[in-house]
This record gives C-alpha cells, sequence and structure tokens, in this order.
C-alpha cells in the first residue's frame, strides 16, 4: 500500500511538473527577487524569507516551484538547507531568446537590402 | 550591414511580450509595401538559408496570408496570420498560428501588432509579438529554425576560414 502511495505521489508531482512553465515561474516578481537573491549565495528558507513581507509559508511556495523547474537547487548542509541557482538552467532561458533574435535580425537585413534596391528602381 | 539604425529586441517576460523595434533607411510607403505585399514579403521574410513561400494573401480586416518557411531540404513549416485590424500606413494586426497544410491553425497562436512611423526619411516599425505561453513559443522556434540556423552557422564559419586562409 505504501509503495503504491508513493507511485501515485511521484506520477502527480511529474504531472505537476509538466504544468510548470518555466516563464511563468520568472514571471513573478517574489521569485524574480528570489532568484536575484540567491545568485549571490546559497542561502536558507529563513534567510530569504527574512527579506520579504511574505510569510515563509509563501516563500516556501515560491522555492518548491523553482525547485520543480529545476531553478534552483537545494543543499543539505548539517542540519540546514540551502538553496542556490541553477545557472545553467537560467542560460538556457537566454539561449532561446538570442535564437529569436537572431532571426529578426537577419530578416530585417535582408530587408534593408531589398530596399535599397526598391529604392534605386523607383529612381 | 553597416548603419547605425536602431534595433531593438527585449522580452517582457511578464507581460508574455516580445518587443521588436528597428528602423529602416527608406520612406514610410516603401517599408509598409515591404510589409503588406506578398511579392515583398517573400523576399525578406524568411531568414536565409530559408524560403519564404506565400500561398494566399488577402491584405484586409478578415483577410489572412497563408504561407511556408521552406527548409534548404524542401520541408515546409505552415504558417496562418488572419488580419484583425488595418489601419494603412500606421498600423496592422494580426493573429498568428502555425498549421498543417489544408490550413487547420494548431492553437493558440500569438498577437502580432505593427506600427510605423517616418521621420526624416528613415522608418521606424515596432512590433509588439503576444503570447499565451512563452515557452511554447520556444518550443516551436525550436521545431522551426534549429537545424537551419546551426546550418547558417556552419556556412558562416566555413566562410570565415575560407577568408582568413587568404
Amino acid at each position: 500500500m505504501r509503495i503504491y502511495l508513493q507511485l501515485i505521489s511521484c506520477a502527480i508531482k511529474n504531472l505537476n511538473k509538466m504544468r510548470r512553465d518555466i516563464f511563468q515561474a520568472i514571471a513573478d516578481p517574489t521569485r524574480r527577487a528570489i532568484i536575484t537573491l540567491i545568485a549571490l549565495q546559497a542561502m536558507t528558507p529563513n534567510a530569504i524569507a527574512d527579506n520579504f513581507h511574505t510569510t515563509r509559508q509563501s516563500v516556501s511556495k515560491h522555492l518548491r516551484i523553482l525547485t520543480e523547474c529545476e531553478l534552483v537547487k537545494q543543499e543539505q548542509k548539517g542540519r540546514e538547507i540551502y538553496y542556490s541557482l541553477e545557472i545553467e538552467k537560467m542560460k538556457e532561458i537566454d539561449k532561446w531568446l538570442e535564437q529569436l533574435r537572431k532571426i529578426w535580425e537577419t530578416r530585417f537585413n535582408q530587408l534593408d537590402k531589398l530596399l535599397s534596391t526598391m529604392k534605386k528602381q523607383k529612381k | 550591414m553597416t548603419n547605425n539604425l536602431l534595433f531593438d529586441f527585449s522580452v517582457d517576460k511578464s507581460k508574455k511580450t516580445v518587443f521588436i523595434t528597428r528602423e529602416f533607411d527608406a520612406g514610410l510607403s516603401l517599408v509598409w509595401d515591404a510589409f503588406t505585399k506578398k511579392e515583398i514579403l517573400d523576399q525578406w521574410w524568411a531568414p536565409k538559408p530559408y524560403a519564404s513561400k506565400t500561398k494566399v494573401m488577402d491584405f484586409k480586416v478578415g483577410g489572412r496570408r497563408f504561407y511556408a518557411m521552406v527548409s534548404p531540404e524542401g520541408q515546409e513549416r505552415w504558417v496562418l496570420q488572419k488580419y484583425t485590424s488595418i489601419s494603412p500606413k500606421t498600423n496592422f494586426k494580426f493573429f498568428n498560428a502555425f498549421a498543417d497544410e489544408n490550413e487547420n491553425p494548431e492553437l493558440p497562436g500569438s498577437e502580432w501588432d505593427h506600427t510605423f512611423s517616418e521621420q526624416n526619411g528613415t522608418t521606424k516599425v515596432s512590433i509588439a509579438i503576444y503570447n499565451e505561453s512563452l515557452e511554447r513559443m520556444e518550443k516551436q522556434i525550436e521545431m522551426g529554425f534549429k537545424e537551419g540556423f546551426t546550418m547558417t552557422l556552419n556556412y558562416l564559419e566555413e566562410l570565415l576560414t575560407t577568408l582568413s586562409k587568404k
């Protein structure tokens, strides 16, 4: 029975994980502030919560979402859990933006050439 | 191309919108035509080595552009754009969605808003693309362009190597 429950719990976790949108995760201002905080150094949930006017529970919820998106990682040190940033994952987000920017850049450079040809033809 | 024309690209993740602003060294009429006439669009819309092939284009409110991005291998990725608002030489909006070859859209898509203005012979175009999910947009870009762009980069590298040998 216990194993069965564990399986279900795991399946639900995976489902939730799939539903997590990485951009949604960083769209929230509190979560962005948490990211900025722990980018500098690994911190415990209590230390993080001290920086906000919200409850500890609310900060835990944000940390859970960030963890599920694999944007932050947890590390046990003694009795405390420390949260730190997954730099590689953050880089991934920027990679596709860079790709999109390139597409537009290339597209517009092509248009520049075309416009210059069209202008000459008009004259 | 060397110029000091403005190019600005930014993403507001909380608004789920991509903002693109670009200036062109040409008059408003010409730039407007380049964005709204299929013969001209097909000449620049697809980043090389891709090609843009417009099958249908009816530039009016309620009309549509149905086109394909064609990869160098001949693979087609169809896109359907439905015009929702047009103010001649000022602004136009469309709803953009990937589609199959029979014009069946893969929803949800994105909303595009284009604004045009001219000053001293330079035309500025501002585009805002709103997408319900940026993550889905990311996937679509990956699907549509990954190979093409790697190819372009490889080609560039090759070219640079050749050039540096001379």
